[in-house]
């Protein structure tokens, strides 16, 4: 193998070439990146990004140690089409890139909602979403944020620090429950309301309304909000549209690969936002759209590439939330019939652990402002039984 | 010289953290690793975080939120997300107390 083409100029792949070079590969490394900058962190853009705490620079993923890995980026140039057979990807510009191997790592992108076409309307996905939505978040606006997520309540957080009217709406009437069930759920959007946060739930957003600029969101109840700023987290869709007609396997969910990246080609291997994988630890393909994933991921897929033994990889799925100075965290793999049960502190306190069982197995852990005891419970958890790869004997 | 505390109020394989402005400016994690007194920087130099917080293996901590590992006797990051040491600070058992002297320059940046 003489080149791979990493697509993708994010954490994902950026951790893809750096795990080429550790691997030995000493050939061309080409990274096609669709924004124009080099790889950067997104975490902080709905947080201290947003809140003007940190600036552009502060989040650039790439160190100085990174020039020596040699690699050629192609920024602000999408990969268009993938052509497994002629060895090459064709960029949105026309340009051909020649490679013997791909690590397809393009990630994904906001949600948009549907229709929004004017003024104030926003997504959180880039730097310039960030830098836009910044601008926007004017001391004393009313800001409405379509969806109790994560990326909804940290918006909401940061805009509310920022002196901004904040009302969330969430369609479900429980936020968070789909991931963290009910009861912690119901703790974490708490939260909201605990922060002067007005949180509105079980009601979908019909549409929105104004000219030229928004001026209400439109509930499906007869309600309107009124806001000069929207921003809709509603999701991510994982940017595969590309590999139509390539051959490679995927779907709406992302692009099919094993628990070590590799695809229904030999010649291509996927990490990230874009994929949907199989998960040892879940016993089950995921689409993983957290951060730990997209940096450790591309180094199996990669070893996959060349041929090397990828190293097992069990660790239970990770994520964390900071919002409204409450830092929350999760590992493992929870399913809706576990049961759920505080381990330690008082959810009254916004101070407390919960772990998740099935069949009396501590599946997944949650917790909240207790990062020292998270980090002792997470190393409990172990792969439900209910899930397990292989049935014991 | 700042006093810690007594060696029993830092128990094996834990950290006590010395608040922004007792010892230092920023705050100061102690840690015990098998008997032997550490001390670094508190605050992740990825996200902010506290390595008090942290999980200790060996010489080595983790950071609670993102894993980045550092070396308690250099402060060097051992891979990403980290990219930056934290400072490291001499630490004396004196008659039975445990003490810290900070070091006053900045970290050394990482160019490996």
């Amino acid at each position: 193998m003489r080149t791979v083409a990493v697509i993708g100029g994010s954490l994902a792949g950026l951790a893809a070439a750096r795990a080429l070079r550790e691997h030995g590969f000493d050939g061309r490394v080409v990274v096609i990146g669709a924004e124009e900058r080099l790889p950067y962190d997104r975490p902080p853009l709905s947080k201290e990004f947003l809140a003007g705490a940190i600036d552009v620079d502060d989040l650039a993923l790439t160190t100085d140690a990174d020039a020596e890995l040699d690699l050629e980026w192609g920024l602000g140039d999408p990969a268009a089409r993938l052509d497994p057979r002629e060895r090459r990807v064709v960029l949105a510009s026309g340009r051909e890139v020649a490679a013997d191997g791909v690590v397809l790592a393009t990630g994904a992108r906001a949600r948009p909602f549907p229709g929004a076409r004017l003024d104030g309307v926003h997504t959180l996905r880039t730097v310039e979403n960030a830098i836009r939505l910044r601008r926007d978040l004017q001391p004393g606006r009313r800001l409405v944020v379509i969806g109790a997520g994560f990326i909804g309540a940290e918006v909401a957080s940061t805009a509310h620090g920022a002196g901004v009217e904040v009302t969330v709406v969430e369609s479900d009437p429980l936020p968070l429950a789909r991931v963290l069930g009910a009861e912690v759920g119901g703790v974490c959007s708490a939260l909201h309301e605990d922060n002067g946060v007005r949180l509105v739930t079980g009601v979908p957003v019909s549409g929105l309304g104004g000219d030229g600029r928004v001026r209400e969101v439109r509930l499906a109840d007869g309600r309107a909000l009124s806001a000069e700023v929207v921003v809709a987290g509603i999701g991510a869709l994982p940017n595969v549209e590309w590999l139509a007609g390539s051959g490679v396997d995927h779907d709406h969910r992302g692009v099919w690969t094993d628990s070590a990246g590799a695809t229904n080609l030999p010649q291509v291997v996927a990490a990230g936002d874009c994929t949907f994988s199989h998960c040892p630890f879940a016993g089950t393909e995921l689409r993983q759209e957290h951060w730990t994933n997209a940096l450790q991921q591309p180094a199996a897929a990669v070893a996959t590439l060349l041929g090397r033994e990828p190293a097992a990889r069990r660790a239970a799925p990770y994520f964390w939330s900071d919002q409204f100075g409450a830092r929350l965290q999760f590992a493992g793999h929870r399913l809706p019939d576990d049961e759920v049960e505080v381990l330690d502190g008082d959810p009254g306190d916004r101070r407390f652990v919960a772990g998740y069982r099935r069949d009396g197995e501590l599946v997944a852990v949650f917790a909240m402002n207790q990062p020292k005891l998270f980090g002792k419970w997470r190393r409990q958890v172990v792969p439900g039984r209910a899930t397990a790869l292989t049935a014991s004997s | 010289m700042i006093l810690v505390g007594r060696p029993e109020d830092i128990p094996l394989g834990e950290a006590v953290r010395l608040e922004a402005g007792i010892a230092a400016e920023v705050p100061i994690a102690v840690f015990n690793v098998d008997g032997e007194f550490l001390a670094i920087d508190d605050t992740c130099t990825h996200q902010d975080a506290s390595l008090a917080d942290g999980w200790l293996e060996g010489c080595t901590v983790e950071c609670p939120l993102h894993a980045a590992c550092f070396d308690l006797r250099t402060g060097m990051p051992s891979g990403p997300p980290a990219k930056k040491p934290v400072r490291t600070h001499e630490v004396l058992v004196v008659e039975g107390l445990v003490y810290v002297r900070v070091v006053e320059e900045a970290p050394v940046e990482t160019a490996a």
